[in-house]
This record gives C-alpha cells, structure tokens and sequence, in this order.
C-alpha cells in the first residue's frame, strides 16, 4: 500500500475549513432539531389528542423516509414549496432539524414517561401549574436520564451531515473528494475526512460527558 | 374547612368510593384509617383533586373544588399534601425544594422565601441539611423535608397520605413527633394512616372507612375503647 499524504499537505487547509461548514449545520440543526423535539414530545404527552396524532404522524414521515430524500425534497422542492430556490447551506440545517426533531422527541418522550408520577403530583398538589412543572421538575430530571441517548442522536446527527454534499454544500467531505479528484487520488483526502469526523465526535463525546458529571451533582 | 357532600369515585367498573359525606372543622385534626382498599387514600386524594370526584361536592374553605370554574390551582396553594413516598424533587436541594413553590407558585422574593424555609426546616430540626440532595437523606429525614415543603406554603390544611408507611420502623417516631407538634399549632389535618396509636393520641376524630362506605366517625376514646360496628371490632382486633 503506497500512501502518499506530503502531496495533500497544501489542500489541508481547504479541506479544515469544511470543519466550519459542518459544525455550523450540525450545531443550528442540533438546536432547532432539539427545540423542535421538546415540542412535539409534549405533543406526545398532552391529553389533546390532536396534537398527539400530529406529533405522532410527523415522527412516522420523518423516521419512515430516508434523510437524503428528505434533504433532497428540501432542496430541490423549494421552488414549488416556497416560490423561491433556498440555499444548500439553509436546506442541509432545515431537513437535518426537522429529521433530528423527530428522533429526539421520542427520546425526550421515552425521558418524561420514566419520570415517577409522584413528582407530577407532588407539583400539582403545590399548586404548581403544568408549564413550571413541565419546565422546572419533569423536563431536567428526564433530560439527565436521557442525556447518552441524546448524545446518540447529536453523534449520528455529526456522522450524517456528510451527505450534505450530495446538494453541493461545502462541508468536510465535499472538501476531500473535491481535493480527490484534483490529485487523481481519493484515498488519503478520504482518509483524512475520515479522521476529521472521528476527532469531532470523540469531542461531542467528552462535552457530553463532562455535562453528565454536572448533572449528577445530585445523585 | 372541608366539606363532602356524598362523595363517589369510580375506576371504570370499581366503585372506590360510594357515598361519603363528611366536614372537618378548621384546626381539627382527622384520622382517616381502615383496611387497605378501603378508599381512605382516594377519599384524601379527592381533597385537593388529585383524583376527579365521579359525583358529589368537595368544598374547601368554602369554595367547591367540584366546580369547574373554580380555580383549582389556587385551591391547592391552601391544602398542603404528604405523601407516602415523599416525592422530593431529586435535582433540587433541601432548600430549593422547600422555596420553589414560594418563589414559583406564590410570588415570594427569594430571602423571603429562605427565610420560611429556615424558619421550618429548624422546626422539623433539619437546619444543617439545607444545602444537601434529597438522596442523602434518610427516609425520615425525607418525610421531615417533605413536610416542611407543604408547609412552606403557608396552607390551611394539611393531608397526610400515609406519611409513615414507607419509614423503617425506627424512623417512624420522628416523623409522628413532628406532626404532632403541627397538631398543637392548630392546624386542621387529615392523615390516612396505620398508625393506631397516633391516631388515637393525637386525632381530634377518626374515620373509619371500609368497601367505601363510611362506616364510622367517632371520638378516638370511643372508637378504639367500643367501636359501634362489626367491621371497625373486626379491624382493630387485627391491628392491635
């Protein structure tokens, strides 16, 4: 195997700048995707039925297509959709948090549920109305248990934006194919995009563990 | 204080509660005890809605908490509740759990709110703790906090929904000890409770419940020295 990386050294810069574009994506996506979750999980758990079936059938549409489809349709339905043509860069981050926001309402879901119903009433017997109580006492103990299944979610979400090159957008694997093909060689570039996407998510990793220590002050 | 006007509560096909009625006078102290499945737990939780009555009228310091205009929220800001798994909030400390409402609920400023938080958690003698996680207490010491958090918000009635039944039994005492000293302030109570001896010593009345009927409602001496019915013999016959 005749791996030659000293031809790639003077498109490293290119290919870091990538870095930028995908944690850009990754971190809006991460947000609205997480804002979005909390909403359609309260959704889930409301005794208004409607919105449970529409939390529901949006968590079906999004879980059951693929997410390339999804940003696929985002970008190139724009026009028809919305009268105009949005950017690559604003339908990767729309179709990452619309698909993210699906899973994590689950999650978020899945948190609320195992939250002892004694805390709920202990809440409404203070008088406590259900917003706070959502807010204050249900929402952070379940985010603590839920937090390593959400750092999943913020992994996957990481790993998966490199399909945003298949719109264009200039992201860490646009940047070494990019460079690929400019030296008639893709392995290393590859190799190198590879090592990148590893480097981000052993940090998402370490955040994340680093957030769970603080939330177990309390144990 | 409290008023029920032939209470019934439904699950479905179960009859829990079939027809109680009943007032607690303000500061009086009622036991509430009887066989378990017996609907005494029900009939307190009714009290402040945390069940739905099926039919009948509950009216607290007048107001009926039946009524679908009545503002319950309001209603449960007067009626502390104790429950029997404590259900301290986990991610707070002693003190936050005891000022959340206050400051959340009621509007207090926070040195406000720590000050009556203080001022109880002396009473109930955990002072030194303030600062600690629920999970560092012991169950007493749990109920003791969980106590002092309903009191913190300065209700009118207190309902105690087997306070010591989750206690090892040497953690039982502390508990009992400081609920007794509520009773001399002249606090109105409802305790559901096994605790025949308390009940006896401290209850301005008991309530006998049995199949969801209200078999009994007595003076301890009475009660306990000659029960009336057949059941209330049968059931202290077990229990003493």
């Amino acid at each position: 195997m005749n791996l030659d990386f000293a031809q790639f050294i003077p498109s490293m810069p290119y290919i870091l700048e990538g870095i930028f574009v995908t944690l850009k994506i990754v971190i809006l996506a991460g947000i609205i995707g997480f804002i979005l979750g909390i909403i359609l999980s309260l959704f889930k758990i409301s005794k208004y039925k409607f919105l449970g079936w529409f939390a529901d059938a949006y968590t079906s549409i999004f879980r059951g297509t693929p997410l390339v489809l999804q940003l696929m349709l985002i970008y190139y339905g724009s026009p028809q959709l919305m009268g105009y043509q949005i950017e690559p860069y604003t339908a990767a981050i729309l179709s990452f948090a619309l698909n993210s926001g699906a899973y994590i309402s689950e999650i978020i879901r899945a948190g609320i549920q195992a939250i002892d119903k004694g805390q709920q009433e202990a809440a409404m017997a203070l008088g406590v109305p259900y917003s706070k109580m959502m807010w204050d006492i249900i929402l952070p103990q379940a985010l603590k248990n839920i937090l390593p299944a959400l750092m999943n979610e913020f992994i996957t979400l990481t790993k998966e934006s490199a399909i945003v090159t298949t719109i264009g957008v200039m992201d860490i694997m646009r940047r070494s194919y990019q460079v690929g093909a400019e030296n008639y060689s893709f392995f290393e570039p590859l190799l190198i995009a590879g090592l990148i996407y590893y480097l981000m998510v052993v940090t998402l990793t370490f955040l994340g563990k680093v957030v769970e220590r603080r939330m177990r002050r309390s144990d | 204080m409290i008023k029920v006007e032939d209470l019934h509560k439904n699950y479905g096909k179960l009859e829990v509660l079939k027809g109680i009625t009943t007032t607690i006078e303000a500061g009086e102290v009622v036991a509430i005890i009887g066989p378990s499945g017996s609907g005494k737990s029900t009939f307190l939780r009714c009290m402040n809605l945390l069940e739905n009555p099926t039919s009948g009228k509950i009216f607290v310091g007048g107001q009926d908490v039946t009524d679908k205009k009545t503002n319950i929220m309001k209603v449960r800001q007067n009626v502390g509740m104790v429950f029997q798994h404590f259900h301290l909030f986990p991610h707070k400390t002693v003190l936050q759990n005891l000022t959340y409402a206050p400051i959340k609920v009621k509007g207090l400023a926070k040195a406000e709110a720590e000050k009556i938080a203080f001022d109880l958690l002396d009473r109930v003698g955990l002072a030194e703790k303030a600062n600690e996680y629920p999970t560092r207490l012991s169950g007493g010491q749990k109920q003791r906090v969980a106590i002092a958090r309903a009191l913190a918000m300065e209700p009118d009635v207190m309902l105690f929904d087997e306070p010591t039944s989750a206690l090892d039994p040497e953690m039982v005492k502390e508990v009992l000890e400081v609920m007794k000293s509520l009773a001399h302030t002249g606090m109105t109570m409802a305790i559901v409770t096994h605790e025949m001896g308390f009940a006896r010593e401290v209850a301005d009345r008991v309530l006998f419940l049995d199949g969801g009927v209200l078999v009994e409602d007595a003076k301890p001496q009475e009660f306990f020295t000659k029960p009336k019915s057949k059941r209330a013999q049968d059931f202290l016959q077990k229990m003493l």
